[in-house]
């Protein structure tokens, strides 16, 4: 509370991003948000910006109607404020510097927030995904594979964990691997075919180190798997990077010292390149009177949905690589953590079908990204950190999953709603999942005790996030996705990077259309069981209502949240002209209500 | 002239049809008047039966005695032939070409078609204009039917029935007319009930280089307007080139004589353009070797998508005049019956819930497009893959057809109908069974006799078996004014037109079968719940007086 010099200020101006329009209202700094309360009485909207959402705060220079202070929003929120007195805006301004840049992980919101749950509540929370039994699910440990705690103490990779092994290796073979092997993690998915994902980091070959228990260690994993003569090792760099990589004594396997590699790049660009993409995008999508030609051309200079299609490539390759030809594959980028994440993760949800469920896609999340050591905290920016190390390449990931929920609309459980959601809490910092860079730092910073799991937030309102078009049948009929990676086939994802701009959005939502009239079939199924129960009294029977269709087994109570808004949409946002004050134009009440897209604070 | 003689090899064993995302078919090929069939042997696969009229362009190739022809059909399927015998693949090629080419209307297979159904309603005189004037008259007394047009030698493309301003006489109007392109003098489109606001439309107006003008039109259009009230011209046109076109005697209204009035100028681009444009879009389209960068850049160049928010963005301008600003609308470009069609149709659903019923815009195609005069079978002769020169073929109703499926996107629950109706439109105006499209105008249909020669379309999709395919299950009529939003990122490639045979769309179709079996669920809970619900009350009645004696 210390940095907040000036709690509230009134008469602060909101200016709409691509119009003309603005409203006014009373600002609030509290110690964890920024709200503006917009005064008009009927439908005052309410604003709530957490500081960890703030990525940057600029204050442009004074005019006549005030001090205009932009902020940009890590959800893709773009705000423009109008504050009356400079002093204010100056006082809103440093405070605002201060607040988003916290320099502990206690000045986190995940140690202050307080959803009104216990101790047990908590536990059980943070117990809900286990990856134990995932492993279990995958049928690990079987007679090839066994878990290893060889790196229980985090000391010989230290931010990582370790848990598969081919249990011909003997242990200290596995400790010289790692060691060639960078930083270090092996990690399995068992298919029903036995063959096996597996990832690492780059290996220190420079230009001519080799390593025989490395080598050993990969013949280990090949001879693991009955079905393929082969392994194949996918270095998800372009192949430019990697050599560059060899001068620094890191860089790729020589094919001469394994025996049967099969060795591929695919080309995922790396971290800075992404960050420069989205940039680019974002930039592109928020100018105001976009025409289609600086919008498409934008696009395609953004590289965005370039990179999005060469994420989607090598997953495609990785899964064909193990169900078609049931060989295994070792996958790995630099250090193992970013472009190998994307590529393991996204396969493996091409591959398995509980992983297109919601709790499925937790644990994928959980296995791939969190504990295998995404480095959230620089990634998403969590604490004043090297701008050089932000990177969204989760964000790439959320965007590939929602790619494909466009070309199988029946294949998920959840729908892009729980990928937002997702996306809105990696960056807020209101649970503590994705706090810090890796596992072991996560455990020096208590944060099963100290915190509070954003999977049991979200499965205690999972009715928001389900699919209702999702079909579990579809999941026999296709266990294994095979998208089109045609470049007419991806698309911008407008719902994620202009979620806030609500007057670009359809008005009218399928989804939610189709969400509600679900939610209402259950509740009718109810009212006719009751009432057949009442006609039995009277001594009537009729006969039983056919399910037709399958219960969910989540069935939660119906929430009012499916009520459908009025479908009213105003001329004025849209600006299709200058009629502007022509003749005195009028502006329009304005009647969009849309929840769509917005994220609901929880507070 | 006898088909036959076009004929020379009718039939062909042993061919193999490819088409992408589906499996080959080998079987005969026979080459009827109007018909390219492909029949297999085996009874349950599908037959080809593809009208020559349908078909754009072809392409022959050879390897060894095997030739293969490529057919580019106007709904813009490719499919591939593989003939044995070079002898046969070029008789066959040079049929097609010579049927699919055929110059005169009257040989055109509408003429020849006879319906396997039985016409219950016929469409020909399902939309007589007679009608809409009663609605309107409900409503307003300011407007009047006039007949001046009765024998097309006031403007050959009208109807021969035009609703004018009462106060102004048929007299007036033949001088309007002649002060207007094509003799198209300004004439209601559309009425808005809710403030009596008018969108009107015509041709230019030949003002020439010497700033002519006419007191008849000036007082036609000011008669529109209530008084003290003020309107405004659209003009589809960009300034510069409604300049360039007085140099041709044509130009636009001068302020200083229409000073009630306010102009404003637009950029939907001629026709000419417009074909090139989506010449350009299906080839990236149908080009399946793009990296995402050249497939943007293409998509880009083709400017297909920049036409289709330049004509909703004027679309919604003209609605926003009407119900926002509460002022009367007059749009043009040069000839009225293109670019101005499309505004004046569009504004028309946007603040028209009527429109949005299938009813409704088969009303609306048949008065804003057929009657009005938008020559279809100009526009429509050649579609994308024409590379031959090209006389005055473009887009105009295709683009029209994709606005309406953005609209249709952003308000799924607004329409009575769905994207079916609108590819089915599309198909039917490039090649069809149907003489609906036929003909430039009303008075070279009358002259056609299609009334009594052909079957009209309407006279078909209006079967109640077929119109289930173009219902739309989320529809839920409200009489709000729909505003789209015609932001870049909102405004989407039309796939199932353009990607329509590109794509397998198995999952897609299932996903929309699921949500309709869940519509469809959800009503008939309704109903057990109502009936169970009555059987109980009735118990209920029955059994009170028992219960208190």
């Amino acid at each position: 509370m210390e940095h907040i010099r000036t709690p509230k200020v009134e008469q602060v101006k909101l200016l709409d991003r691509f119009s003309n329009k603005s409203v006014t209202g009373t600002l609030h700094l509290t110690a964890t948000h920024l709200i503006f309360v917009e005064s008009n009485s009927t439908s005052a909207q309410e604003i709530w910006i957490l500081h960890h959402h703030i990525a940057s705060v600029e204050k442009l220079s004074l005019t006549t109607s005030g001090c205009p202070l932009l902020i940009q929003c890590r959800n893709f929120r773009l705000v423009h404020f109008v504050i009356p007195r400079e002093r204010d805006c100056h006082d809103i301004y440093s405070s605002l510097l201060r607040l988003l840049r916290p320099v502990s992980y206690d000045e986190l919101y995940a140690f202050s927030y307080n959803p009104k749950q216990n101790d047990q509540q908590r536990e059980e929370g943070w117990q809900l995904i286990d990856l134990a039994a995932e492993f279990e699910r995958m049928g690990v440990p079987c007679d090839q594979w066994q878990l290893t705690d060889v790196n229980r103490e985090y000391k010989r990779f230290p931010p990582n964990i370790c848990i598969g092994l081919v249990k011909s290796v003997v242990p200290h073979l596995l400790c010289f691997s790692n060691v060639l092997q960078g930083g270090g993690h092996l990690y399995l998915f068992v298919s029903c075919l036995q063959a096996a994902v597996c990832r690492c980091s780059q290996p220190l070959s420079g230009f001519s180190a080799r390593c025989l228990e490395d080598e050993h260690m990969l013949q280990a994993i090949s001879k693991a798997n009955h079905n393929s003569r082969y392994i194949y090792v996918m270095d998800t760099r372009p192949k430019l990077n990697a050599l560059a990589n060899r001068a620094a004594g890191k860089g790729y396997e020589n094919e001469d010292n394994y025996s049967n590699i099969r060795f591929q790049f695919v080309g995922i660009e790396n971290i800075h390149v992404m960050r420069g993409s989205l940039q680019k995008l974002l930039e592109g999508v928020g100018t105001r009177s976009l025409s289609m030609t600086d919008y498409l051309v934008g696009l395609e200079n953004s590289g965005w949905l370039r990179h999005i299609k060469a994420i989607m490539d090598a997953a495609i390759f990785l899964a064909k690589a193990v169900t078609v030809e049931g060989a295994s594959v070792l996958v790995h980028c630099s250090d193992g953590w970013d472009r190998t994440a994307q590529v393991c993760a996204l396969g493996s949800l091409l591959m398995d079908p509980y992983y297109r469920t919601i709790k499925g896609f937790m644990v994928l999340i959980e296995k791939d990204w969190i504990s295998f050591g995404h480095k959230f905290a620089d990634r998403c920016d969590q604490l004043d950190p090297d701008p050089k190390e932000v990177s969204p390449i989760f964000t790439q990931f959320l965007e590939c999953v929602w790619q494909l929920t466009e070309q199988f609309p029946q294949a998920f459980e959840f729908s892009e709603w729980f990928l937002i959601q997702i996306h809105e809490h990696v960056h807020s910092c209101q649970f503590g999942n994705f706090l810090g860079n890796s596992q072991r730092q996560r455990e020096d910073l208590q944060l099963k005790e100290r915190t509070y799991s954003l999977w049991a937030h979200l499965l205690s309102e999972n009715q928001n996030y389900l699919n209702p078009l999702f079909s579990p049948s579809f999941a026999e009929s296709h266990p294994v996705l095979e998208p089109s990676t045609q470049a007419y086939h991806f698309k911008f994802w407008r719902n994620m990077y202009n979620q806030y701009d609500r007057s670009m959005h359809p008005r009218q939502s399928i989804l939610k259309h189709v969400l509600t009239l679900q939610e209402s079939n259950r509740e009718l199924e109810g009212t006719v069981q009751a009432l057949k129960t009442k006609l039995q009294k009277f001594g009537v029977n009729t006969s039983p209502l056919k399910p037709q269709t399958p219960p969910r087994e989540e069935d939660a109570p119906a929430s009012t949240g499916g009520e459908r808004t009025v479908e009213g949409s105003s001329a004025t946002e849209n600006s299709y002209g200058e009629l502007m004050g022509s003749f005195g134009s009028k502006n329009e009440p304005g009647v969009v209500t849309l929840e769509f897209g917005v994220a609901r604070m929880t507070c | 002239m006898e088909f036959a003689e076009l004929i020379k090899t009718p039939r062909v064993d042993g061919v193999v049809l490819r088409r992408p995302f589906m499996p080959t078919v080998e079987g005969t090929l026979c080459l009827t008047g109007h018909h390219l069939i492909l029949s297999s042997r085996q009874d349950n696969t599908e037959e080809l039966w593809l009208l020559h009229a349908n078909i754009d362009s072809t392409e022959k190739r050879f390897v060894g005695s095997l030739g293969t022809i490529i057919v580019k059909c106007k709904d813009l399927r490719v499919i591939q032939l593989d003939i044995p015998g070079m002898e046969e693949c070029l008789n066959i090629a040079s049929s097609i070409e010579a049927l699919s080419t055929l110059d005169s209307v009257s040989l055109m297979y509408p003429f020849f078609y006879r319906p396997l159904f039985e016409v219950i309603e016929d469409g020909w005189q399902s939309f007589v204009p007679e009608e809409s004037f009663k609605d309107l008259e409900s409503m307003t007394d300011e407007w009047r039917l006039s007949e001046v047009n009765k024998d097309f030698s006031v403007c050959p493309s009208y109807p021969s029935l035009l609703t004018v301003p009462r106060d102004i006489d048929d007299e007036s109007l033949c001088k309007a007319a002649s002060f207007r392109h094509g003799g198209r003098f300004p004439v209601l489109s559309y009425y808005h009930k809710k403030n009596g606001m008018v969108i009107m439309r015509a041709a230019q107006p030949l003002t020439g280089t010497n700033g002519r003008r006419c007191k008849e039109d000036e007082k036609l259009i000011n008669a529109t307007l209530c008084a003290g009230k003020r309107g405004y011209i659209i003009d589809t046109r960009t300034i510069a080139v409604a300049q360039q076109a007085k140099a041709r005697g044509g130009g636009f209204e001068q302020e200083a004589n229409y000073p009630q009035w306010r102009r404003i100028h637009k950029a939907i681009e001629r026709s000419n353009v417009l074909q090139d444009s989506l010449i350009k879009l299906v080839e990236a389209c149908n080009d399946q070797s793009h990296s995402m960068d050249r497939w943007l850049s293409k998509l880009e160049a083709s400017n297909w998508q920049s036409n289709v928010k330049e004509i909703l963005t004027t679309a919604c301008l003209a609605a926003q005049c009407i119900d926002r600003e509460g002022a009367s609308v007059l749009v043009h470009g040069t000839e009225g019956t293109d670019s101005t069609l499309q505004v004046t149709s569009l504004a028309q659903i946007i603040l028209d819930p009527a429109c949005r019923t299938i009813r409704g815009f088969e009303v609306l195609i048949e008065r804003e497009w057929l009657q009005a005069g938008h020559p279809f079978q100009q526009r429509c002769a050649q579609s994308a893959y024409s590379n031959g020169k090209l006389r005055s073929e473009a887009p105009v109703f295709l683009l029209f057809l994709d606005c309406v499926w953005q609209i249709l996107r952003q308000f799924p629950c607004s329409f009575q109908f769905n994207e079916n109706l609108l590819i089915m439109l599309f198909e039917h105006a490039y090649a069809s069974q149907f003489g609906t499209f036929l003909g430039n105008c009303v008075a070279e249909r009358g002259k056609l006799q299609l009334s009594q020669k052909t079957v009209s379309l309407w006279s078909w999709v209006n079967r109640p078996q077929e119109l289930e395919r173009f219902l739309n299950p989320l529809y839920e009529p409200n009489n709000l004014v729909i505003w789209p939003s015609v932001a870049p990122q909102s405004l989407l490639l039309w796939e199932g037109v353009f990607l329509r045979w590109n794509r397998s769309t198995k999952c897609l179709d299932e996903a929309y079968q699921e949500m309709v079996h869940i519509i469809e669920y959800n009503k008939e809970l309704q109903n057990k719940v109502n009936s169970l619900r009555r059987q109980l009350a009735q118990l209920e009645t029955e059994d009170s007086p028992l219960q208190t004696p």
